[in-house]
């Protein structure tokens, strides 16, 4: 059937329906023209910055040029291979999925305490809020200004105050072993806050008559907290577990700051390693290349973000 | 156990005996107490003297002869007026040039129908999938080619289209009775003109929701401004306090470190305690900027 149809719409548009066709194409054209115009200040710079951009990604992926003067060449798939070969990168997709994974879970946690221990609105709940909020709105930047003389070794906050009950006192940011949970604890500090409000938000849905309820059939806290608030939050849950998702990736200020990817990368991260190999190495199209891989990753998940949102724009 | 009993004076009535939610509501206050002490030791350190040594500089009591010397020696070592002005000038930029793109583009989706609306909805969608930050390596290539490397313009071109800020207008718009723009057309008002008297006044509410998040998210951008500009004096805030810093770190100056950064984070805390309930419900929105 449908493979018939294009065959026969040659003959059924010979001679005169063309110009109809025309026609009509114009006249829906003249309709949409003030919807077209209004559209276009917004297409202009995501046709600069957004297409366009994934577009050179594609093609710088492809080029390489040796030295920044050099002319360009042809290297097909070379560059995304030296880039899949290249342990930094793969070192730095590694840390990045374990900073994943270790800042989501204690951020969400975090969040959904305090979360569960503000909904009720009062002067107290209210300045506690704002306390946790606060790591939010600063920038990055200063929170890693801080935070380099939380984790200096001896004299910092955190030996001063902690390290006398240790034996000894670890090397915060210059181990290895341990700079990279360090980074996390800004993280999971600077975004608890963030995601509270989604779970405050989605905790306003739960209504109190249901929980009263199930208090006098005998549910204590716990099983209220199982049976009735958890499951009723579980869209928030899909939507916060995405947004930290892409903040994982997308965040490396403090990497910046603070460590610039090191000791020994143990603390590099894919988009540092991006940064690295564009603006130190110069090496556009090893930097296309991991920057197109992150983006296919990263669209997946976006893609998965979109599902949850609609499901949960559906009720659901 | 009085102040509990305060505090949960509101809950159901059944479940005010329970213990756990209190035992919750303790560990959240202590932890908002932990979440705090960076804030605390950078006011306490911004007004410790340089005299008392780098032993003491951990120390959350506050020092007996508070100084200003550190702010002083921050505002004259960093450029922070400077750069003040230049994270300004980037978020009124953008916000300005958004707030003509969001509207335009949000009253086309909320009023308007047009061959391949679906279509070009997606291409908006798309923005949201392709954080912009993940494309610094072409649109810097981009910023060169037009000439605008090291320039505050080319710091603010790729956040001109906002597609979460198109989505938020057009729900405003969706949301005002089509009656009053009826009313207009009788009366001979234009598009343009229809949008800027009906529609624009009747969304401020939405227009300051992501003003907010406009301008926090940017006053806070760090990587590609530090790749875009390269003289001195055209770096913003976040820019030239990882620079202040770098140079501070080097001296242990510690004190002028938390200076600096009071310096940069105050007029964003300053508009937030003042605006506390907005700028919370706007982040709401903000789900995916």
């Amino acid at each position: 059937m449908s493979l018939a149809e294009p065959a026969a719409l040659p003959v059924a548009t010979s001679a005169a329906p063309r110009p109809q066709v025309l026609k009509r194409l114009t006249s829906s054209f003249k309709a949409s023209l003030p919807a077209y115009l209004l559209l276009l200040p917004s297409l202009v710079f995501l046709a600069l910055f957004t297409y366009g951009a994934m577009g050179r990604v594609l093609i710088d992926a492809l080029y390489q040029r040796t030295t920044p003067k050099a002319p360009v060449r042809f290297v097909g798939l070379d560059n995304i291979s030296a880039v899949l070969a290249d342990p930094a990168f793969t070192g730095a997709v590694v840390n990045n999925l374990i900073y994943a994974v270790a800042t989501t879970i204690p951020s969400i946690a975090l969040a959904l305490l305090f979360a569960l221990a503000l909904s009720r609105t009062h002067a107290v709940s209210s300045a506690l809020r704002a306390a946790l909020f606060l790591p939010v709105l600063i920038p990055m930047v200063a929170a890693s200004a801080l935070f380099l003389f939380i984790f200096l070794p001896n004299v910092g906050l955190l030996d001063y105050y902690i390290g006398r009950l240790l034996p000894v006192l670890p090397n915060w940011l210059g181990d290895p072993d341990i700079a990279l949970t360090a980074i996390m604890i800004i993280t999971v500090w600077k975004n608890a806050g963030y995601y509270m409000l989604f779970f405050l938000a989605g905790l306003q849905a739960v209504p109190e008559d249901v929980m009263e309820a199930a208090h006098l059939d005998g549910a204590g806290p716990y099983r209220r907290l199982r049976h009735i608030i958890l499951p009723e939050l579980k869209p928030t849950f899909l939507f916060v577990t995405v947004i930290a998702m892409l903040n994982a990736v997308t965040q490396v200020d403090h990497v910046f700051v603070m460590t610039q990817g090191g000791p020994s990368n143990s603390t590099n991260l894919v988009l540092f390693y991006i940064y690295q190999q564009a603006v130190e190495h110069y090496d556009i199209g090893k930097a296309s290349a991991a920057t197109l891989l992150t983006l296919a990753v990263l669209m997946g998940l976006t893609a998965l973000s979109f599902r949850t949102l609609a499901n949960r724009e559906g009720g659901a | 156990m009085k102040l509990f009993d305060r505090l949960f004076r509101d809950a159901p009535l059944a479940t005010r005996g329970e213990i756990t939610p209190k035992l919750g509501f303790a560990l959240t206050v202590l932890l908002a107490i932990v979440w705090l002490i960076p804030f605390l030791w950078m006011g306490v350190a911004t007004l410790r003297p340089p005299s008392d040594g780098i032993n003491l500089m951990a120390e959350l009591l506050p020092s007996l002869n508070p100084t200003l010397d550190n702010i002083r020696d921050a505002w004259e070592i960093g450029d922070f007026p400077r750069y003040t002005l230049n994270t300004m000038i980037i978020c009124a930029g953008i916000l300005l040039v958004q707030f003509v793109t969001i509207t335009l583009a949000g009253f086309a989706f909320a009023r308007l129908n047009f061959a391949g609306k679906t279509l070009i909805f997606y291409l908006f969608l798309m923005q949201l999938m392709l954080v912009p930050v993940l494309l610094i390596v072409p649109n810097l290539s981009l910023v060169a080619q037009l000439g605008l490397y090291d320039t505050l313009t080319g710091v603010m071109m790729p956040f001109f289209a906002s597609a979460f800020g198109t989505f938020l207008m057009r729900q405003a718009f969706e949301a005002i009775p089509t009656e009053l723009e009826d009313a207009a057309l009788i009366d001979g008002a234009g598009l343009l003109q229809r949008i800027r008297h009906i529609y624009v006044p009747l969304s401020m509410p939405s227009f300051s929701a992501f003003a907010i998040i406009s301008v926090t998210s940017h006053w806070n951008d760090f990587l590609w401004p530090l790749m875009v500009i390269n003289s001195p004096d055209k770096r913003p805030l976040t820019v030239g306090l990882s620079v202040f810093t770098k140079t501070a770190e080097g001296t242990q100056a510690w004190g002028t470190i938390a200076a600096g950064t009071l310096m940069v984070i105050a007029p964003l805390l300053v508009t937030f305690l003042i605006f506390q309930k907005r700028f919370i419900s706007s982040f709401v929105t903000s789900g995916i900027k």
